[in-house]
């Protein structure tokens, strides 16, 4: 393998393109399923045109469901409804426990509660620009669309949204729109709506219409004759190794946040469903396509397993800074005088200031502490050329204005919560002393790329909620992952789905077909090799370098010369995973270092693809922020004539994967530059 | 820090288990006690020991999936200041050299799979029991044509915040699942969309919560002692209440 | 486990009305009567400092005249016996269905540590057995009088309990048979209430609370006060 020479700063367009070295260009690919017709009419369109399945047909039909997040609980729960039979795996003990539990913020709905100038159209503009015009507006303007509708539904099954005292719902303003659009629950929305769903998915299951199989980890999946027709899954308890059988398949198995190991994502969360699909033919669209969060609780040490991230909302009240010089970075923060302080943010936007999107202010941060400014413990860290240094990762959010404005007691009742969390986790006192954040992985934008219907490029394969890529483009707004994954799981899918089913039944394919025996041999033959290496090294240690590496040169800040000595390191990597990892332990039995080891591999593949996503986009865009590509401000700068295009890699083996792109056309909202200065 | 891990080992449920003891050093007090168990496990994988089971996923208190007893507390509840999930307990909450005991959740109706790792699916069954309101997608009428009472509301939601670990049923001297179950109930029994379905819902989580072999409730409040998030004592006494209205209506006879 | 648990033929109305809730209930009803009892019997106990005359009426009255003529003499205090017996049977009976399953529910831990548990409420079901061992001894001594404390089968009931008490072991032994009672109406009152669903708030759990030990305490004080009182000579 070459690596080229590190492009000049000067202009993108004029760069050679280092990533061609690393993959093919294949044909252009479009979604061919949004009805041609204006954008406020294409869905309900689209609902009539789709073909539907006679209710006394449904039992009949059979559709997996892997995951039991808000998109895979709901669909589970709307298609168990409507008298389909549904097979519903998790990895987790019970449906309740999927990540969409931990979202704090809110869902945003265009519901217009407050006369305040929301609207459809608005929800979706405000999406598509938060997106960095980099997503599809049929989709987007869909998803606006169903918004209010999912309030509705989440009150009918009981989900106790905050109120005010007059019974009706109350919302706030979120992640700097300007409308008061968002609903939640106390600092718990994702918890609440993924109860209501989870609520609804048990009753399906007491009525018998969704069969729940918890403990069950997806590790293949079955296409017999071109069509997506089952899986095959582990059981976590018993190491079975089992095949299931559907005439649909549709996954909702949530972000790959995890490739950087550390990540607010649950431990679990993991690549493995999306990647098996992705290596049996379905795209995966845009996976550089990263969201870093800025309001997290920094790393305290090499033991660090997972971050913690803390709402965004801290912002509206809270005021960032680092100390001016680097001397002063020890010392205790009480003891710097004002003007030994840079309030970053309000110094570089001073319109939006500490307000700014995510990815700004993220980005920020990290400035300051490659500056040698950052706050807290030394972490070494190895640069481009293998030097270690020691860096201190964190910068202060300090609530002292605030608290001498408001009083203690009304930052209190606003953040208490949070004060709390941060007070158990680090043992400071943010009433006294400031907070240390710092930005961690929260979102991944990217995810296998399906068309309007939500159907991957594999037929009978669909994907919902954050595990596909469509509706956010380069960068997600606060509070439109819960109301995305809503919307995929109650009103899209299942309005969607039918229109593929309504051509079952399909031919029989049961244990005996060829592509059915190929995926479960293949998936015993994968446990076997992981186990039979029995090497040095533990499949932790793997996952944490393949983060470090992931974090250093595909984070928040990307360069195509770091990028490729990312994709060396990946293959070093991945060539030493296969000849030295030590699983212990045997399959029959509860084995938690197989599952890691198992979803570590396919995160190396997914980090390889990442790095040359990243490599190829030589633009910045939303999360994915390209060194080159900056304005004389040092702002993002998008090439919307070179790159207005949903990357969808195709699988390619050992030659290296294919690019197809989908081109973004916008015909209802103007494409602008973001500026937030 | 030093500390001592006397931690229960069991390879399966048809086992026999026993205490074995590990030592750990250079443990940090900001990490957190499942840290400390990954440090651990690495440390037996080093050995070519077999790691320890256990059960984690957010490790931010909110998934409900961790749970073990901590020197005889769920939680290590009584070891921390705060209400807490285990994977919010911090090393800081422990001496340096202490000795601490690790045991899964213990009860009839958590079968153990291995280790420190239970079958708390019961959970899922009492829900399926009726712990819902059933409200096909599609037929939910507009959110505002019915107003929630605020107090009420948030009554709801302070039940709602159940986030189904166990440690309950684990700490509760009678294996009782009656702070759960009465969770469920107080949540859905305070919002008006709860109310069609309240007393036959009752009835059949209760006969749920009683056939997975969970013990009766005697009043004792262990169970909201540990609870991380402090689900009221006041919630049982709920479903006692609706439980008895319910013996004498119509409903689900 | 107890026959009584679940079973799929049952309805779900048939299941709740076994179930461990409706149990209590059972339980916390008869616990209740039984505490009204000891109240009633405390209050009549302290006719003895009133005197023996008083005192012996009071026994008398008991045993024939109250309802009397609705029903004849002497029948009342049988309707009485039986349906205290019922009470008593009842609420051992469901204290035993729900010890049973919750023997069958909880977790053996090799270290536990208990932070809400009460010592009263620790005690409950051995402290139960216990009393119901004192009871028929008491009941043996001054209901059927089939052994005698110092008295005589002929004795009036305030000779009885002047003879009795005068001996310090028998104030002894039932200062330790009125504690137990109280210890088991510290965590019954406020068992009983919750469980009939009193407790709805973190204040009416204060009350409660503070009620349970009122009437411990209240029990405690009324049912010694006349041994004591013969003891140091004051009642003769």
């Amino acid at each position: 393998m070459t690596t080229t020479a590190p492009a000049s700063k000067t202009s993108v367009t004029e760069q050679s393109d280092p990533a061609l070295a690393y993959y093919r260009l294949g044909d252009e690919i479009s979604d061919t399923k949004a009805p041609d017709v204006p954008i406020d009419k294409m869905w309900p369109t689209r609902q009539f045109q789709a073909k539907l399945v006679n209710p006394a047909n449904r039992r009949k039909l059979t559709v997996i469901i892997v995951g039991t997040g808000l998109a895979g609980g709901a669909a589970a729960a709307t298609l168990g409804e409507a008298g389909y039979n549904v097979l519903n795996f998790c990895y987790q003990d019970s449906p309740r426990r999927a990540h969409s539990i931990a979202a704090q913020g809110g869902i945003n709905a265009a519901k217009n509660y407050r006369n305040d100038n929301d609207s459809v159209q608005r929800l979706f503009y405000d999406t598509v620009k938060g997106g960095d015009y980099r997503a599809r507006e049929t989709n987007v303007y869909r998803l606006a669309s169903v918004s209010a509708n999912i309030i509705d539904q989440c009150v009918a099954q009981g989900v106790p949204f905050a109120r005010e005292y007059g019974g009706l719902l109350d919302t706030r303003s979120f992640g700097g729109v300007q409308v008061q659009r968002t609903f939640y629950a106390r600092g718990q929305t994702g918890q609440q709506l993924l109860i209501g769903a989870y609520q609804a998915l048990e009753r399906q299951i007491a009525a018998g219409t969704v069969k729940m199989y918890a403990r069950h980890e997806m590790v293949e999946v079955i296409v017999a004759d071109g069509k997506a027709r089952g899986i095959v899954t582990r059981n976590m308890v018993t190491g079975a190794v089992e095949s299931w059988f559907a005439d649909a398949v549709v996954l909702a198995t949530g972000g790959y946040g995890n490739v950087f190991f550390l990540s607010t994502n649950a431990m679990g969360c993991n690549v493995t469903a999306s990647w098996r699909a992705h290596r049996k033919g379905a795209y995966f669209g845009n996976p550089c396509y990263t969201q870093i969060h800025p309001t997290c609780i920094p790393v305290h040490g090499d033991t660090q397993s997972k971050l913690t991230l803390m709402s965004e909302s801290l912002r509206n009240d809270g005021r960032i800074w680092v100390p001016k010089k680097a001397e002063d970075c020890t010392k205790d923060p009480r003891q710097i005088p004002e003007a030994d302080r840079d309030y970053y943010l309000e110094r570089i936007y001073p319109a939006f200031g500490n307000l700014v999107p995510r990815d700004i202010a993220s980005r920020q941060a990290k400035n300051m502490c490659d500056e040698g400014r950052g706050v807290g413990p030394a972490i070494t860290e190895r640069d481009l050329d293998g030097n270690v240094r020691e860096v201190r990762r964190g910068v202060y959010l300090d609530f002292s204005d605030a608290i001498n404005r408001l009083g203690q007691p009304a930052v209190a009742g606003r953040y208490g919560n949070l004060f709390d969390m941060y007070l158990q986790i680090t043992g400071e006192n943010p009433y006294e002393t400031p907070m240390r954040i710092y930005p961690a992985v929260h979102y991944t934008m990217g995810g296998l790329w399906v068309d309007y219907d939500l159907q991957s490029s594999i037929p009978g394969l669909y994907v919902a909620g954050e595990a596909n890529f469509s509706d956010h483009g380069a960068n997600r707004l606060g509070a439109s992952a819960l109301m995305q994954g809503l919307a995929d799981g109650y009103f899209v899918l299942p309005n969607t789905i039918n229109d593929y089913l309504a051509a079952a039944p399909f031919s029989k394919v049961d244990a005996t077909h060829p592509a059915a025996v190929e995926a479960l041999e293949s998936a015993k033959a994968r446990i076997e090799k992981l186990l039979s290496i029995q090497g040095d090294r533990s499949v932790d240690s793997f996952h944490k370098e393949l983060g470090t590496i992931m974090w250093e040169y595909c984070g928040m800040e990307r360069t195509a010369e770091g990028l490729q000595i990312a994709i060396d390191r990946i293959r070093a990597l991945k060539e030493e995973f296969w000849t030295n990892v030590r699983v212990t332990g045997v399959n029959e039995d509860f084995n938690q270092a197989l599952e890691r080891a198992g979803r570590v591999a396919d995160f190396m593949e997914l980090g390889e693809l990442m790095c040359i996503d990243a490599l190829h986009r030589r633009e910045s865009c939303g999360g994915h922020f390209r060194a080159e590509s900056q304005t004389e401000e040092g702002e993002a700068l998008r090439h919307d004539d070179e790159f207005a295009y949903v990357a969808a890699w195709e699988y390619g083996g050992e030659t290296g994967p294919v690019l197809h792109k989908e081109p973004l056309e916008y015909k209802f909202i103007e494409l602008k530059q973001r500026s937030y200065k | 820090m030093k500390i001592t891990l006397n931690i229960w080992r069991q390879a399966n449920a048809k086992a026999k288990g026993a205490l074995e003891r590990y030592h750990l050093s250079d443990v940090s007090e900001d990490m957190s006690f499942l840290e400390a168990l990954d440090m651990l496990n690495e440390q037996l994988t080093a050995e070519n020991k077999e790691p320890v089971a256990f059960d984690h996923d957010c490790r931010e208190g909110i998934c409900g999936m961790c749970g073990v007893v901590i020197n005889g507390s769920a939680h290590g509840r009584y070891s921390s200041a705060v209400p807490t999930t285990t994977c919010q307990l911090h090393m800081r909450s422990f001496a340096d050299g202490a000795e601490i005991t690790v045991e899964p959740w213990r009860a009839g109706g958590f079968p153990l799979i291995k280790d420190l790792v239970v079958d708390r699916s019961a959970f899922d069954r009492i829900i399926q029991a009726g712990g819902f309101i059933s409200a096909n997608t599609g037929s939910a009428p507009e959110a505002h044509s019915v107003p929630a009472p605020k107090l009420e509301s948030d009554r709801a939601f302070d039940n709602a915040t159940c986030i189904g670990c166990g440690a309950c049923v684990a700490s509760c001297p009678n294996g009782s699942a009656m702070l759960f179950t009465a969770a469920k109930i107080t949540h859905l029994a305070m919002l008006p969309q709860g109310q069609p379905e309240r007393y036959s819902r009752v009835k059949s989580m209760i006969a749920q919560h009683d056939h997975e072999g969970f013990g009766g409730c005697t009043n004792i409040g262990e169970c909201a002692s540990v609870c991380p998030k402090q689900i009221p004592l006041e919630s049982i006494a709920q479903l006692n209440r609706d439980l008895m209205k319910s013996l004498f209506r119509r409903e689900g006879k | 486990m107890v026959s009584l648990v679940a079973t799929q033929t049952l309805t779900v109305h048939q299941k709740a009305v076994r179930s461990s809730v409706a149990m209590k209930a059972l339980m916390a009803v008869t616990g209740i009567i039984l505490i009204l009892f000891l109240l009633m019997h405390m209050w009549g106990n302290l006719k003895a400092f009133i005197g023996a005359e008083a005192y012996d009426h009071y026994a008398e009255w008991l045993k024939s005249d109250i309802l009397y003529p609705l029903v004849p003499k002497g029948w009342f205090i049988w309707i009485f016996r039986v349906f205290m017996v019922a009470s008593i049977v009842l609420h051992m009976f469901s204290a035993y269905v729900l010890t049973m399953r919750s023997r069958a529910g909880r977790g053996r831990y090799q270290r536990t540590e208990r932070r809400a548990q009460t010592f009263a409420a620790r005690t409950m079901r051995w402290g139960g057995v216990i009393l119901l061992a004192l009871l028929l001894f008491h009941l043996g001594q001054f209901t059927i009088k089939w052994f005698v404390t110092g008295f005589t089968a002929t004795s009036t009931p305030y000779e009885a309990i002047v003879l009795t008490f005068q001996q310090w072991y028998m104030v002894v032994l039932y200062a330790l048979f009125v504690g137990t009672v109280c210890l088991h109406v510290r965590h019954g009152v406020w068992s009983a209430l919750t469980t009939l669903g009193a407790n709805s708030s973190p204040k009416a759990r204060r009350v409660l609370n503070i009620t349970a030990v009122f009437v411990a305490g209240l029990l405690f004080v009324g049912f010694m006060a006349m041994p004591i009182a013969v003891l140091l000579g004051g009642i003769k």
